[in-house]
């Protein structure tokens, strides 16, 4: 009523605003606000809501199974989250980054695939693991590397350049071996059987603790540093990064390099969770880490996201994985039914909470 | 200095005041810039004085957004000089000509929603602490800086959360920070409503005082003379003259500016005021009855006669566009009945309504009009394309002829047919938008907001038009937020508020005060609380009541240009 009445006082015809319709009058984040309406805040907010309700999600399933099962509420339980996960966490983490720029990569199963292969083929000849994983790492960044420069160069969409990829990786895979190679390097053995013990009888592998490290490095990068700024800006809107005068195309080929060094890096952690190489292997692992992600709170469209989140999803489709077998009963592949259903609630989720607000 | 002329226009140019401004900080010489098929600049001269605030003046198309961006490094220059601040400069690119101190602020807000406000601010220059961001001298300076510009605001909220007004406020002090010598605001007021215009003014004011340069564009001509200190002229590419903004009067400004006389408008204030009389016992082409759709726009009443121009008013998201949606197929209607002449239908998509020969024009241009990548003849015949079905595609050579005969009819610029149309400027791609759908001869045509960020001269043409049609049998219903311009062409006002229909008035002695009456609160107001003297700060405005000063002046060429063309080529849209 008062807004309507000064028109009229201001004697201007009030001009149309651009872009999103009204006025979005969105809290400030200041004054006094109920607690109820605070929580709303948070949760119908594109940045926090997604990954609030996925940490609730996963309180809730694993309190769940804890009642449900025997032995599911163990410290044991939880952290073998992370030691079956160790390689999804950090595949996870090369996703979130570019799907924060709004773009995808396709081709990470395939160099999972394709580092357990050079891995496992080159051990097999005698190198030493103190060569083979650096280089491993150097090969995997060099086509992100790639990838990049041919979404940057070419404006391919990230779509069609990481699924050429993909193809290229996979078929790579073939052209070193068509059938499993064992790995018989102690050092890799050494790797997978370790334990590191946290008391109380729980343990961890080292697996684990590189992908927290890499996580924690993720973590700093984002917020911390110019580089993980634009990656959010890009993903906010790209032409505005660009009139920012911020350094929109050598973030956006380096996304490309992370997600392929973290392919490589995953494929070594996954080889010693596996102590092979096979070029079947990893099939369809670019769609779990998408999903983790998307699960995670990312939005697809990039810009609003958090790695922490992606952990979070890793950590929600393996505890769904950890409940269907102490079920006992169900097939393993009702887990994928699972994190499809799972998917589809989170896609809707977002759009429902941050529609809200839009 | 003195010593500069303007090569363009010397007997019109004011002599630059020498006396406050030592030497200009901008200063740009003979700049060229050619596009493919259009030199957007040819031999420009502009210069901007320290502490000054200078407007940019010129129709769509006149070359004023290729000349920032030749100052912002954006485009790269033919030929020409800039200097900034006595020395020779040449930007790659925005990032270094904001290094040097010249800062733009987009008429589009060019921030990120979904950083914080302190961050938009700084990003690209956060403050760093052993090789990361210093989140706290981040915080620090934004807070500080967004207290320089009186914004209270809290510097680690979400930009997306703030109004557009606020966001462009945190521009100007992302611009600013970089101790911007030169500061660039691109069409900062048309998102503004009046009070918001007055905070930015305080600002740029206040900016003005620490010896900021700023240009600033603006096609409101009440908020450039309220502002500006000096303006430069620019019609097609070409300098037309630098002036003091004291010594010219708007009408000679305008009249600079479209290089024509413009009394066409008043003459057609009249016609359409005198053509009322005939219309009263016309048929009915479309009735709504009782036409409503569950939050959008309560069951309104909407009858249009054939002929008729029936204008929509009211805020926004009174209403307006929802029932022209409604009308236009867009939107499905939930309650009510729609009757073309007297016959009921109900229209449950746009492909309907277009073989209801009912065409909707949307008020967002780029999105939902024109479609940029492709070429002025291929959006011109796609709507009647459409309408033929894609199995029976028009021959190239009717397409030629049809476009050509709109480019020639509407005075499209540039007037090649394969340009594409996101090079045009916005007044000639709502003039694409306004043949393609007359292209298909519709009986009723919607347009909403078609004025809307174009010039003078395109608004005029386009007003012209709409009153042509509609004396050619065509009903129109015209939506703008400008209620002069409703007032000035249509037969019949509605007025919404709140999603109602609150008035529908013969539009004989109405007033933009009593429209603004209704609009507030839904009554007319007694004559001593309508009666504001100040004219609105529409640029139209000013150009008619300038205009009628000069009533002797001889009809304008933009008069000429009406088309009764677009009414012709009705074969081409003969359905079999």
């Amino acid at each position: 009523m008062t807004k309507l009445l000064e028109a009229p006082t201001t004697n201007h015809p009030p001009r149309p605003r651009r872009g999103t319709g009204p006025a979005r009058t969105a809290p400030t984040g200041r004054g006094r606000r109920r607690p109820l309406a605070a929580a709303l805040g948070v949760l119908t907010s594109p940045k926090y809501g997604p990954v609030t309700v996925t940490g609730l999600l996963f309180v809730a399933i694993f309190v769940i199974g804890g009642f449900r099962y025997r032995g599911f509420f163990s410290g044991q339980v939880f952290l073998n989250l992370f030691v079956d996960n160790a390689y999804l966490i950090v595949l996870a983490v090369g996703m979130t980054f570019v799907i924060l720029t709004g773009g995808i990569d396709l081709s990470v199963g395939a160099v999972v695939a394709l580092s357990g292969m050079i891995a496992a083929s080159l051990l097999q000849t005698g190198w030493s693991p103190g060569v083979v994983i650096p280089l491993i790492l150097v090969l995997t960044s060099i086509l992100g590397l790639l990838v990049g420069l041919m979404i940057h160069v070419f404006k391919v969409q990230p779509f069609i350049a990481t699924l050429a990829a993909m193809f290229l990786a996979r078929g790579l895979c073939y052209v070193i071996s068509q059938s499993s190679i064992s790995i018989t390097d102690p050092t890799f053995i050494q790797l997978a059987v370790s334990r590191i013990p946290l008391g109380a009888g729980l343990s961890i592998t080292p697996s684990v603790i590189i992908a927290l490290v890499v996580v924690g490095i993720a973590v700093w990068v984002l917020h911390g540093t110019r580089f993980g700024r634009t990656v959010y800006a890009i993903g906010g809107g790209e032409q505005s990064g660009l009139l920012m005068g911020l350094p929109v195309a050598r973030t956006k080929v380096l996304v490309y390099v992370i997600s392929g060094f973290c392919s490589g890096l995953a494929g070594v952690l996954f080889t010693f969770y596996t102590l092979s190489g096979y070029p079947l292997t990893a099939i369809g692992t670019e769609l779990d880490a998408i999903a983790a992600v998307v699960i995670g709170g990312t939005l697809l469209t990039g810009g609003y996201g958090f790695v922490l989140g992606s952990v979070l999803g890793v950590l929600v489709l393996g505890v769904i994985q950890t409940i269907i077998t102490f079920e006992g009963t169900l097939s393993s592949w009702w887990t994928k039914i699972f994190i499809g259903a799972l998917l589809l609630v989170f896609i809707i989720l977002q759009k429902v909470l941050t529609a809200r607000r839009r | 200095m003195t010593q500069q002329t303007e090569p363009a226009a010397p007997a019109q140019g004011a002599p630059p005041a020498t006396a406050t401004a030592p030497a200009p900080v901008v200063e740009m010489r003979g700049i060229s810039i050619g596009f493919p098929g259009v030199k957007a600049l040819d031999a420009v001269d502009f210069r901007m004085f320290p502490g000054e605030v200078h407007s940019l003046m010129g129709e769509n198309g006149a070359g004023k957004s290729t000349l920032i961006k030749a100052l912002t490094g954006v485009y790269g220059i033919d030929a020409g000089t800039i200097t900034l601040a006595g020395e020779r400069v040449s930007f790659a690119g925005p990032a270094q000509a904001q290094a040097a101190g010249i800062s733009t602020v987009y008429q589009e807000v060019n921030l990120l929603p979904n950083l914080s406000v302190a961050e938009n601010i700084m990003l690209g220059r956060e403050p760093r602490r052993f090789g990361g961001i210093d989140w706290r001298a981040m915080r620090r300076r934004s807070a500080e800086l967004l207290a320089g510009l009186g914004l209270d605001v809290d510097p680690w909220s979400l930009l997306g959360d703030h109004s557009l007004a606020v966001q462009q406020l945190i521009a100007i002090a992302r611009a600013i920070d970089v101790n911007a010598k030169v500061l660039i605001l691109d069409e900062p007021t048309s998102s503004l409503d009046a009070d918001e215009v007055a905070e930015l003014f305080r600002v740029i004011r206040s900016l003005k005082d620490q010896g900021v340069a700023i240009l600033f564009v603006s096609h409101f001509l009440d908020q450039v003379y309220e502002i500006c200190d000096r303006l430069t002229v620019l019609r097609n590419g070409q300098l037309v003259g630098e002036y003091l903004v004291d010594e010219l009067l708007r009408i000679d400004l305008v009249q600079k500016m479209i290089g024509k006389e413009l009394t066409a408008l008043d003459d057609l204030e009249h016609r359409a005021h005198a053509a009322v009389v005939d219309e009263t016992d016309a048929a009915t082409f479309v009735s709504a009855t009782k036409l409503g759709r569950r939050g959008a726009i309560e069951p309104a009443d909407l009858p249009i006669a054939v002929g008729e121009v029936v204008g929509l008013a009211g805020l926004l998201g009174s209403g307006r566009t929802e029932l022209a949606r409604l009308l236009g197929g867009i939107d499905r209607a939930d309650t009510g009945e729609l009757a073309i002449h007297g016959e009921h239908v109900r229209l449950r998509s746009p492909r309907q309504a277009i073989s209801k020969r009912i065409a909707f024009s949307s008020e967002n241009r780029r999105d939902e009009g024109i479609v940029g990548e492709l070429t002025v003849r291929d959006n011109i015949v796609l709507a009647l394309q459409a309408d033929r079905g894609w199995f029976r595609p028009i021959p190239k050579k009717k397409q030629d002829e049809l476009a050509q005969s709109y480019i020639q009819a509407l005075n499209i610029r540039p007037g090649n047919p394969d340009a594409l149309v996101r090079n045009l400027s916005g007044g000639n791609q709502q003039k694409v938008l306004l043949a393609r759908w007359l292209a298909i001869a519709p009986r009723l045509l919607i347009l909403d907001e078609p004025t809307r960020g174009i010039d003078i001269g395109a608004k005029a043409e386009i007003q012209k038009l709409v009153f042509n049609l509609a004396e050619n049998g065509m009903s129109v219903l015209f939506i703008s937020a400008e209620l002069e311009e409703v007032l000035r062409l249509s037969h019949r006002v509605v007025v919404l508020r709140d999603r109602n229909v609150v008035a529908d008035l013969e539009n004989d002695g109405l007033t933009v005060d009593s429209l603004l009456a209704l609009i507030a609160d839904g009554r007319v107001a007694s004559d001593d609380e309508a009666l504001d003297e100040r004219a609105p700060a529409v640029a139209v405005a000013a150009v008619g009541s300038g205009a009628g000063r000069e009533a002797s002046a001889p009809a304008g060429s933009v008069a000429d240009a009406g088309p009764t063309a677009p009414t012709t080529p009705t074969t081409e849209g003969d359905r079999s």
